[in-house]
């Protein structure tokens, strides 16, 4: 078993003239825990599909747990599991009636079967509901019940598309809980998120945008790595002052939170030039602070950055 | 392997057991179906409302109007001596039929004229009104054969009708036990409707809310997905098969001359080509709406093309042609014949061939359409 967990080389797909992915690399190794951020469109549940041997690719190659998309793609799900990102269960069937389902479908030994299934449902506080069926379950319970059916057969590597989506913080604390124990045991995890919280969790993260892989990284180095900096004012008049700023640099630089003023700048030079800005304005700076860029931070400068590269 | 196509099974009768229309369409719709041809579009006729006028009075009179009530088919609700009293009674719709012997009728028959008798009919129900039209002139016919014996047929002319709004129709049934022939028939066209809809409706559906992906991503093989999709179809099939039979039997007294076990083994031949059709849909749709649309688009030629209610031999010759293809022309042939006539193997072996046939190309050319992948 070799430590590569995927290997993804110029891997892209079309449909009709449009390319969902394109020119994707990535390796990801054993044990990673792998997070897939990006908006709506980007090509993450396409880049999903693929490699779980769903979808045929038109381009590139892709060998996952050891084995060619290609080729085996049949070899690869008997050591996957993959969560859809629409909720994949049979409504009508209860909760239990999916798990046995999965157990079979995954031929799980019979003696195995009852304390898996025991440990699956305690472990995402489904006991309780064992009998109901999977359409009257909450949105959380929902994805914790998809989450237990791609455990029941220990796979090597969990594909998991957008699994919080929608789901209470309670919920997705216990949902974080289950991956990190399953992470303990070995397990790769490549996730999909829409929230960049979850992102932070990720070993590493991979930034698409239209259907390209623009940025990959640790979540550490990926805010090193933004050029320039991260600046935060305190004014007297937030409001003002961020009007003032986004008529004159563009709204997608500067952010509010909690009062405080959010600017990215390039150089010092720009710095300057905000501190004219706003002195101009007749806004007096109170406070002014380098600080680290969150992920979103770090988001959105290479999501706009894409996008007026793409413009011009 | 086993294991999983049976878990999917399981599955499948859950899931059908836990949706009422989906219990509907299996339990209640065939036996809709065949009432409806078992009553509804027979053409057997019986007590039918009848109003006399003998105008003659005599013996010979009297004697014709005992035949038609003798048959069975004619009760006598009112006799009167004004003709006009028979319009009356039918526009109440109080008569059905008006018999009408005028003076001169047994003179007539004596003197070896051309003895005439006159029926109205009330034809707002076409069907009863032209079987009853038909009745009164074959108990004339016979009574006319009856007194003058054969070779003087034409001695009595057939009766005048003078029907009251009386549509003409296309097509007439006078076999006296159309159901005999329907039932048959309406087993055969049920078990096509409910295989072909539920295996086509069964794997799309899957596909629309998202199921089917996350069955693809399992390590199911694409025979043991096909099998699990579509084995509860036959065996709901078969189900159906055996209800419908047994109501045909039981209620409407339709006789089963031939060999039950036969006809099981021609429905299963029947069932390869059906499922293959359903299958083959499935991998052309991508919404139940689709699928639903394109199962009509089969059906409705299937019916029509297959002589269930206009004989093949009626039919233009590139429809004649046509026909070969299809399963049901075939199916319907076993089916009637054990039914009606009993027939066995060393008869209808021409019609197992076409169907093993046609079935084993239909289903291997779907299976290997069909594809663990997405589109
Ligand atoms: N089966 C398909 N046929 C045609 N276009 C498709 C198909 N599937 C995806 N696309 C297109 O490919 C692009 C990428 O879609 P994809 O679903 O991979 O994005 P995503 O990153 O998962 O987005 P979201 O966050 O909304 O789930 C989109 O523009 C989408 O419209
Ligand atoms: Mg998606």
């Amino acid at each position: 078993m070799s430590d590569i967990a995927l290997a993804v080389s110029g891997l892209g797909r079309a449909f009709g003239e449009m390319w969902a992915v394109r020119g994707l690399d990535l390796e990801v190794q054993r044990g990673e825990i792998f997070g897939l951020v990006g908006p709506d469109g980007a090509g993450k549940t396409t880049t999903m599909r693929m490699l779980t041997g769903i979808l045929a690719a038109s381009e590139g190659q892709a060998t996952v747990a050891g084995f060619s998309i290609h080729d085996d793609a049949e070899a690869i799900k008997a050591r996957i599991s993959y969560m859809s990102q629409r909720f994949g269960l049979y409504g009508d069937l209860t909760v239990e009636e999916n798990l046995r389902f999965y157990a079979d479908l995954y031929e799980v030994p019979r003696r195995d079967r009852e304390p898996l299934e025991e440990k699956l449902l305690g472990f995402s506080n489904l006991t309780p509901f064992r009998k109901r069926q999977a359409r009257n379950l909450s949105g959380g319970m929902k994805q914790k019940l998809g989450l237990a059916c791609a455990l029941i057969h220990k796979p090597e590597i969990l594909f998991l598309d957008e699994p919080t989506n929608g789901v209470d913080p309670v919920s997705r604390r216990d949902f974080w809980r289950i991956l990190y124990a399953m992470l303990k045991k070995g397990v790769t995890i490549f996730v999909s998120t829409a929230y960049l919280d979850e992102a932070e969790r990720c070993s590493r993260v991979g930034l698409m945008h239209r259907g390209r892989l623009i940025r990959c990284d640790t979540p550490q180095k990926l805010k090193e790595g933004l050029p320039g900096q991260l600046l935060e004012l305190e004014t007297g008049q937030p409001r003002d002052a961020r009007e003032a700023l986004a008529a004159q640099l563009g709204s997608s630089r500067v952010s509010l939170f909690g009062g405080m003023l959010h600017l990215y700048t390039e150089d010092a030079a720009e710095a300057e030039q905000i501190r004219a800005i706003l002195q101009q304005a007749g806004i007096a700076v109170l406070a002014e602070k380098i600080i680290t860029p969150t992920l979103e931070d770090v988001f959105i400068h290479w999501v706009t950055r894409d996008d007026a590269e793409a413009a011009a | 392997m086993w294991e999983r196509i049976y878990r999917m099974l399981v599955k499948e009768f859950i899931q059908v057991l836990r949706d009422p229309r989906m219990k509907a369409l299996i339990f209640v719709m065939p036996v809709i179906q065949l009432i409806m041809f078992g009553y509804a579009v027979t053409t057997d006729v019986d007590h039918i409302k009848t109003a006399v006028c003998d105008l003659d009075k005599s013996p010979q009179s009297r004697a014709l109007i005992e035949r038609f009530t003798a048959s069975g088919y004619f009760t006598v609700v009112d006799s009167t001596d004004r003709p006009e009293r028979l319009g009356e009674l039918l526009d109440r719709g109080q008569a059905t039929i008006g018999i009408q012997i005028n003076h001169g009728f047994a003179e007539d028959l004596k003197s070896g004229r051309q003895a005439a008798i006159q029926t109205i009919v009330d034809g707002t129900d076409s069907n009863t009104g032209t079987v009853a039209m038909d009745y009164a002139q074959r108990i004339t016919q016979e009574f006319s054969r009856a007194r003058v014996g054969p070779g003087e047929l034409d001695q009595l002319a057939p009766p005048q009708t003078e029907p009251i709004e009386l549509r003409s129709r296309a097509w007439f049934n006078p076999d006296l036990k159309s159901r005999y022939f329907n039932v048959p028939g309406v087993i055969a066209v049920v078990v096509l409707l409910i295989s072909l809809l539920l295996t086509a409706m069964a794997i799309v559906r899957e596909r629309e809310i998202g199921t089917m992906e996350q069955l693809m991503v399992t390590p199911i093989r694409s025979f043991e997905l096909i099998l699990g999709k579509t084995l509860p179809f036959v065996l709901i099939s078969f189900i159906d098969v055996l209800v419908v039979t047994a109501i045909g039997i039981s209620w409407f007294n339709v006789p089963i001359h031939g060999s039950l076990a036969l006809l099981l083994f021609g429905a299963g031949l029947y069932l390869m080509s059906t499922i293959g059709i359903g299958l083959f849909i499935s991998t052309i749709s991508q919404t139940q709406q689709q699928a639903l649309m394109s199962s009509f688009f089969f059906y409705l030629p299937a019916v029509l093309l297959s002589g269930f209610m206009f004989p093949i031999s009626n039919m233009p010759e590139p429809a004649q042609w046509l026909t070969y293809l299809n399963p049901l022309r075939y199916f319907l042939v076993i089916i009637r014949d054990i039914f009606l006539k009993g027939s066995g193997w060393d008869i209808l072996w021409p019609q197992f061939a076409a169907l093993a046939v046609l079935g084993t190309a239909l289903l291997t050319m779907s299976s290997l359409r069909f594809k663990k992948r997405m589109a």
